[in-house]
């Protein structure tokens, strides 16, 4: 994973949504982290020695581990002195055990999962993390694979992570989704499923916000996991698919704090969602200097410039994607010259539709749910206040026929 | 006759959620019948309508988390043939690259991650001499006339002991209560654990795939620089240090493929050479082709393409008739839809009709077999069934005579020694899939080289310019080409700017959907019916049957066009009890 270090680190200082603490605060958050790391560490006898082999074995050194480390503290906007805490937590990694199901899904995050470096899959998978359920990769079916779950639900009551990709049918008594021998519904299945669980991490803006599944008219009343389930911890991974590095970034904070990680109104973890895509842009330049992509393959597309008047969501959207990219920090949408699309937004396919125009306020988006109190809270910025700017001359639209 | 009736849900390692209900034979093990159910639906072809056409690929691409970008551009495909655009030749090569590295990507993952477990015993490794193991690597690379990706004993050794650390820790993770020991598993120790070291370096080579991806396509999983007209990855296009990289990933790519996943697909024919041999897994033996992967530019139905179009018969080679889209049509008589014929995708209305599980005795649901008992559709060609994928396409190409196509399928049954007749089995369809992913990585690097000579001479036109008031007002198009598993057709209609219909018939639905009105069992069905267990409470080698499909049936139960009011009025039936 390579991303600007300078970049994350001045957001970090300047940017809202991440309010800057004291250093008491980071000093008592070490201390109590690295007690906690310390007493993990004796609970099992996979040592920093062997995690060494591991990684050596793989043609992984020490330094580019400590490289990962170095760019992960970072981007989990801790002060650098955490390296050392990050790198030792993981190796205890392997005491949290994650069980992962999918629902109302397309299986990106599983594919995005299966993509993740830094630690890369085999070694989380083998070494790391305990993974013991997960649909698209274990090897038994049906009754083997439902006993391989109900084993793990036993042995790790009330410690295991719940990871889930998905939205959930309501609709109808949840007939729109079913698993299991007995045909248990999806809604049944994450009730009983969370009810053990330490916490859940809701994967991709489907399993947070009702993603795609979702969208307007909703045939099949798809929610996400908060509108669900209540009373345990949970934590939000929005993006289509939520970004790898996020994901493990929370299972790493997560194992090293013994607490869920500061989160946002839509309980989103704020070192991933603090700021907006535009922040960060490294278009952004462009866009001050007024130089805008007009229609594609234009010569300012070839020079890349701002995308924002090509419909780009990056002003109202926020994710990590521009300094922490995709892929091995390969790319991410707006150097491939499209706009962002806002996909880690709630309700992103009916309140930004015509994604390759800027976007007006849209009739179509309700946010009187669960979800827009969550959303009214969270303040959506810009859109938010866009919204409230136009609403009257919509209306005056919609009358027309428009 | 004492049977067994089997129920196996969920279906692992697929994409989107499946359910198999077997009878089975007490005494021979036997599957006398079956019954293949989605039980999962999103309504996406809904969501889809009344919006802009030109965000449709958007959305549609989140059908499929797996074939992402193939959903992309079909969904672009169509409108542009509504809309009469022809791309431009940095649009055409662009897209072919992106989708070649998806099909490989697909393939790779498909066979070491999500089938390979049916044919390989990861315990049995555990027991494996290193060196024989290295021995093994070179002896199949030999065949396949490769140099092996690994044949030193030290990386097997490495490779044992990490595994057999992960296994003294008492939990095996993702690997736990798998078939073990199971007496169908044929592979040595040796061979064994050459096959799961592969597993292990295929999540690595499947890494560099998604970043190839990325390159132009800004991330993978879905992708976002396609447009209706174009491509957006101008600057990363032009941009040699891209295409070098692009290319130095691909050759690497390439080297796995010809060096593990081929000597394995070797090893595979050689060991399970009775189960092919035997035809287990055939099924149906009819196989559609829309045809993929323009290679030349101009409006994209007139290009010659890599996979050429058509349709083989019941296994007949030296008759192919041409592929007709008119002749696709949809049947509900076993899927919870309403209608009463089968309907072609432009007019297709359907109403969803959920008819529940027929029973439940302890606690097990029984599918409602008789009548409706899925939510995929049973598409048919002309009437008949037909399976489509890797192994139709060879087949198809092979009757066709296409040159290259006939090669690597002739290359591979000289060297092991295997008839065309034998690739009808599942073997023979994770074979197709193999020399697939071949001739991709043999063809994917002449694109880049293309590009780049387009690029140099100066070409940098990303997007064909339309006028959209004019040409949106009153329109329809199809994009159907090919995804990894098979023909995939998107199908829009359009009025005054935006979808008035909208509707995708997908690979898994030719495949996985039920029976339809004649009562004819689908590809899944009939590939696995006649199987025979050897351990019946293990359902081991249905697996090996259905995973050799590469099942996707995320993609497959969302392509259906329902109306959100008639869902509203819709009153399920109480589950009852017998």
């Amino acid at each position: 994973m390579e991303y600007d270090l300078a970049v994350q680190k001045s957001l970090y200082s300047k940017v809202t949504g991440i309010e800057k603490k004291e250093d008491d605060f980071y000093k008592e958050l070490y201390a109590r982290s690295e007690k906690r790391i310390d007493a993990l560490a004796k609970t099992n006898p996979f040592t920093e020695e062997e995690l060494n082999e591991v990684l050596v074995e793989d043609g992984y050194d020490r330094r580019d581990f400590m490289k990962w480390v170095s760019a992960t503290t970072a981007m989990l906007m801790l002060p650098g002195f955490f390296e050392p805490l990050v790198a030792k937590t993981v190796q205890v990694l392997n005491r949290v055990p994650v069980i992962w199901i999918n629902l109302q899904d397309c299986a990106g995050n599983s594919e995005a999962f299966l993509r993740t470096d830094g630690p890369t899959v085999d070694e989380l998978i083998l070494d790391i993390i305990t993974l013991e359920f997960h649909e698209l990769l274990m090897a038994p079916s049906g009754e083997q694979a439902e006993l391989q779950l109900e084993n793990a639900m036993t042995a790790f009551k009330d410690e295991y992570l719940l990871f889930v990709e998905g939205s959930i049918p309501t609709a109808e008594n949840g007939i729109y989704g079913t698993i299991g021998t007995s045909g248990e519904t999806y809604v049944d299945h994450l009730t009983r499923l969370s009810a053990d669980a330490k916490a859940i991490v809701a994967v991709g803006t489907c399993a947070t916000f009702g993603g795609v599944p979702a969208a307007a008219p909703n045939p099949t009343g798809a929610r996400g996991v908060m509108d669900i389930v209540k009373n345990k911890p949970i934590i939000n991974i929005p993006a289509c698919p939520a970004n790898p590095a996020n994901m493990l970034g929370v299972i790493l904070l997560y194992v090293m704090t013994g607490e869920l990680p500061e989160l946002d109104g839509l309980l989103r973890p704020k070192f991933a969602f603090g700021y907006r895509i535009h922040d960060a842009c490294e278009r952004r330049v462009h866009f001050d200097a007024g130089e805008y992509v007009e229609e594609w393959g234009d010569a300012a597309a070839q020079a890349g410039h701002c995308l924002y008047k090509m419909g780009c969501k990056g002003p109202m959207t926020f994710n990590n994607c521009p300094t922490v990219k995709y892929n091995r920090g390969t790319s991410w949408p707006v150097a491939a010259g499209h706009g962002c699309i806002g996909c880690s937004e709630p309700g992103f396919f009916d309140k930004f539709e015509r994604f390759e125009a800027p976007t007006p306020y849209n009739p179509k988006y309700n946010p009187a749910s669960d979800m827009g109190v969550y959303a009214a809270t969270a303040g959506l910025g810009l859109f938010t206040a866009f919204k409230q700017l136009t609403k009257d001359s919509v209306a005056q639209e919609a009358e027309n026929g428009n | 006759m004492a049977t067994k009736h089997m129920v196996i849900d969920p279906i692992t390692r697929i994409e989107g959620h499946m359910r198999i209900e077997a009878i089975v034979d007490e005494t021979t093990g036997e599957v006398q019948d079956v019954f293949c159910s989605s039980t999962m639906f999103r309504g996406i072809e809904t969501i889809l309508k009344g919006r802009d056409p030109r965000d449709c690929g958007l959305m549609a691409m989140r059908i499929c988390g797996v074939c992402t970008v193939t959903h992309f551009q079909r969904s672009i495909e169509s409108v542009e043939n509504a809309f009469n655009i022809t791309v431009p030749t940095n649009a055409r090569l662009m897209r072919n690259i992106i989708q070649a590295a998806l099909f490989m990507h697909d393939h790779l993952v498909h066979y070491y991650h999500l089938h390979s477990l049916d044919w390989v015993d990861v315990i049995s490794a555990l027991e494996a001499d290193p060196q024989a193991a290295a021995t093994e690597a070179a002896k199949w690379a030999n065949v396949a006339g490769e140099t092996p990706w690994t044949a030193d004993a030290q990386t097997f050794t490495e490779m044992k002991d990490r595994l057999v650390k992960f296994v003294n820790k008492g939990r095996l993770g993702i690997f736990g209560n798998g078939y073990w020991g199971n007496p169908s598993y044929k592979l040595t120790p040796a061979q064994n654990l050459v096959a799961i070291t592969h597993y292990f370096q295929a999540l690595e080579i499947q890494r560099d795939l998604g970043q190839m991806m990325t390159i132009f396509g800004g991330k993978d999983p879905h992708p976002q620089s396609l447009v209706v007209g174009g491509v957006t990855s101008i600057v990363d296009i032009k941009d040699p240090a891209k295409r070098q990289l692009f290319k130095d990933l691909a050759l690497r790519v390439r080297a796995f493929i010809k060096g593990a996943y081929m000597p394995d697909m070797y090893m595979l024919s050689s060991m399970y050479k009775a189960e092919m041999t035997a035809g287990d897994g055939a099924g149906l033996k009819s196989f559609l082709v829309y045809g993929g992967f323009p290679l030349n530019d101009g409006p994209l139905y007139d290009a010659q393409m890599l996979f050429p179009g058509g349709i083989v018969h019941n296994g007949d080679l030296t008759k192919i008739t041409d592929f007709d889209p008119d002749m696709v049509t949809e049947d509900v008589t076993h899927a919870w839809y309403a209608a009463t014929t089968p309907e072609h995708p432009y007019v297709g209305t359907t109403t969803p009709k959920y008819t529940d599980f027929k029973s439940k005795v302890n606690g097990v649901a029984y599918l409602d077999t008789a009548n409706k008992y899925s939510w995929i559709k049973s598409p048919l060609y002309n009437d008949t069934r037909v399976e489509v994928g890797p192994l139709a396409r060879m087949i198809v190409g092979y009757a066709r005579n296409d040159t290259r196509i006939k090669g690597y399928v002739e290359n591979f049954t000289n060297r092991a020694g295997i008839t065309i007749d034998n690739l009808y089995s599942s073997v023979g369809r994770t074979i197709g899939r193999a020399l697939e992913s071949e001739l991709m990585a043999d063809v994917i690097t002449d694109w880049v080289d293309e590009l780049s000579t387009n690029i140099n001479a100066g070409d940098f036109t990303s997007w064909s310019k339309f006028d959209f008031a004019t040409v949106s007002q009153n329109a329809q198009g199809y994009g159907v080409e090919e995804a990894p598993r098979g023909c995939l057709g998107h199908w829009v209609r359009i009025e005054n700017g935006i979808v008035a219909n909208y509707q995708a018939v997908v690979p898994s639905t030719w495949n996985a959907g039920p029976r339809d009105h004649l009562g004819r069992l689908g590809a899944y069905e009939s590939a696995i019916k006649g199987i025979k267990l050897s351990n019946i409470d293990e359902p081991l080698e249905i697996l090996r049957v259905v995973h050799s499909f590469d099942p996707c049936i995320a993609c497959a139960v969302h392509v259906i066009d329902t109306k959100g009011k008639e869902l509203a009025q819709y009153k399920i039936n109480p589950v009852c009890a017998v």
